[in-house]
């Protein structure tokens, strides 16, 4: 490429800084600049109405015997490990079960997309609701034909798994991603299959999911990344099966119910935060946070090429 | 729909003979059978919840699923006797500001960013996935100071001032969508002698039409649903509440009313349900460009 004069080059550039102007004072300001004060005040001790003072890795000491910290860790994992891979199990499933229809293909997928519009807060107050021990509709179908249903939302072993059923509700977005990817999958490699006489477990096992294997990291990474933030579900679980939810300040006392079994690491961190009122601690958390998701963007950025598209 | 969601079922094959024709109409029974249980199962909550909402607050405490009278009225009282007209208007405006905001700020850098070469566009582009991907709790703290310092938590603010510069993952979709436009159509605009601002307006936007309607779509879903927002920064002000905030808190207030609760609830719903209706395509393009490409 030839040089360009030196004025034509300045106004190639500041064209280009006018379009991305409001981006970068965003990613600076409410980004950038917070991160490294979160790093900063993750040394320091204070609260809303004092002056932060320098504890140097006094949080981070704390982090090692908060027992509540360890059970939020513990959740948080608990979920990674069955809530992740139960969805993405659960969302190629539909997606293969769409596209083996004959009849309504459209019809299915528009019921089976639905309750992921449903907003979370909502969905969360229906599910408490269906799933209630006493009155519940669910626990009243599996009484008349003889089971005994679980407490769920009031069961510490039953409320994160009540919370999985929630999940895979709200599938859609996952459901919609996978089933482009096995309508991508090409159908002159099925009937060389066929004629090979491989039955249809074989053809998924060999055709589809090698070429849906990007798909299935993708999902598994932004899966991992949802979790590690999960709040809104957890937070309204646990206030409204409590029975007395958020009274004024929206801050709830419930928070982890029951036994605590519903507190999520995000939930935890802002319980510290902003009910507590330990902010140095609270920051200290956030960066443990910001370690760990990092970690895990960073899995997918090094298959960047999947994030660039064509052009570069 | 999208053609290729339309394309027919790929594992279909020649039926030679009648044993084989009829394994496969088993098949094909059980295949649907399976599809309509599972259908069944996910309107099922919904359904519930509607029913619920049509009962007296007397009958929605026991286990009927069925009304005994039916109630269309409680949509009416919910409107009377609890915020909810309150929490609505304080939704539409975060939402429909927000959504308009941000898609001023993000286009212009989701074009520089698909379109423009300048020094640095690969590394500000996985700052933006980086911002995009990273738990909003991480700076939550910093993030309350500076708005309490500025005095407007307790106000609908810091939910909408923020939209002004753009949000990263708004950006990472309409790049992606804006990667699909051809060059040439940009090349063809300058030799013309338009300027970059004017062929982002007028060739550029009328054709990335689609990806700002889903990019618009899932900014006004997220701010209608968000809960850690509101949470975050209006708890303290009840009048700055939203539905997500007041819905969570509603059932203390009105715990014997779970006609009252529920009718709320669907009420939360249906505008979304509704949209989706009218703009179901863009949708679903919008949720298949953010999955994995290449």
């Amino acid at each position: 490429m030839t040089a360009k004069p030196l004025g034509v080059r300045v106004r190639k550039g500041a064209t280009t800084l006018s379009f991305l102007a409001p981006a970068l004072i965003g990613i600076a300001v409410f980004f950038l600049y917070p991160l490294g004060s979160a790093v900063y005040f993750s040394f320091t001790k204070f609260d809303l109405l004092s002056v932060p003072e320098w504890v140097g890795l006094d949080n981070y000491r704390r982090m090692a015997d908060d027992p509540f910290l360890l059970q939020s860790i513990r959740n948080t994992l608990w979920m990674v490990v069955v809530f992740v891979p139960v969805r993405i199990i659960g969302a190629i499933g539909l997606s293969m079960l769409l596209t083996q229809l004959r009849r309504g293909t459209g019809f299915f997928r528009t019921l089976f997309y639905l309750p992921a519009l449903v907003p979370p807060v909502a969905a969360t107050i229906a599910f408490v609701y269906l799933l209630k021990p006493g009155t519940g509709p669910v626990n009243h179908f599996l009484s008349t034909i003889g089971i005994e249903g679980p407490l769920w939302f009031n069961s510490p072993t039953w409320a994160k798994p009540s919370l999985v059923l929630l999940g895979l509700w709200a599938i859609g977005d996952l459901m919609v991603i996978f089933l482009a990817a096995v309508l991508g999958v090409p159908a002159s490699l099925y009937e060389a299959a066929s004629l090979d006489g491989a039955n249809a477990w074989q053809r998924f096992r060999s055709i589809t999911l090698p070429t849906i294997r990007p798909v299935v990291l993708f999902a598994a990474v932004t899966g991992v990344i949802y979790t590690l933030q999960y709040f809104d579900q957890a937070a309204v679980a646990g206030s409204i099966a409590s029975g007395q939810a958020t009274v004024g300040g929206g801050i709830s006392s419930n928070f982890g119910f029951p036994e605590g079994s519903t507190f999520t690491y995000p939930l935890w961190l802002y319980t510290v935060g902003f009910r507590y009122s330990a902010l140095g601690y609270a920051n200290a958390l956030a960066i443990g946070l910001f370690v760990v998701a990092l970690a895990v963007t960073l899995i997918l950025l090094r298959r960047a090429k999947a994030f660039s598209g064509e052009e570069q | 729909m999208t053609a290729v969601l339309d394309q027919p079922s790929v594992l279909t094959a020649p039926a030679p003979d009648r044993k084989y024709q009829r394994q496969r109409r088993l098949a094909w029974i059980g295949k649907h059978s399976i599809a309509i249980a599972l259908g069944i199962m996910f309107v099922t909550p919904v359904v519930y919840l509607v029913l619920l909402s049509l009962m007296t607050s007397d009958q929605a405490l026991t286990a009927d699923y069925w009304p005994n009278t039916w109630h269309p009225e409680n949509y009416v009282r919910v409107f009377q006797v609890t915020p909810l007209p309150h929490y609505l208007l304080n939704t539409v405006v975060y939402a429909v500001s927000s959504t308009v905001l941000v898609l001023l700020s993000s286009v212009p850098a989701a074009y520089a960013l698909a379109k423009l070469k300048f020094r640095g566009s690969n590394a500000l582009f996985l700052l933006v996935i980086c911002v995009m991907m990273l738990p909003p709790q991480v700076v939550t703290v910093p993030l309350y100071l500076m708005w309490a310092n500025a005095g407007l938590t307790g106000s609908l603010w810091p939910l909408i001032i923020p939209a002004l510069f753009g949000d990263a993952f708004c950006i990472f979709l309409l790049r992606q969508f804006l990667l699909t436009i051809p060059s040439e159509y940009l090349d063809a605009a300058r030799v013309d002698g338009c300027g970059e601002w004017r062929t982002l307006l007028r060739v550029v936007l009328p054709m990335a039409r689609p990806g700002i309607a889903a990019a618009g779509l899932f900014q006004f879903f997220y701010c209608w649903n968000d809960y850690y927002g509101p949470l975050l920064y209006t708890s303290e002000n009840e009048s700055s509440w939203t539905l997500s905030l007041g819905l969570a808190s509603f059932h203390s207030v009105h715990h014997v009313d779970w006609n009252l609760v529920t009718a709320a609830t669907v009420l939360a719903m249906a505008p979304l349900i509704v949209i989706f209706f009218f703009a179901q395509r863009a949708f679903v393009q919008g949720i298949t460009l953010t999955g994995f490409k290449g």
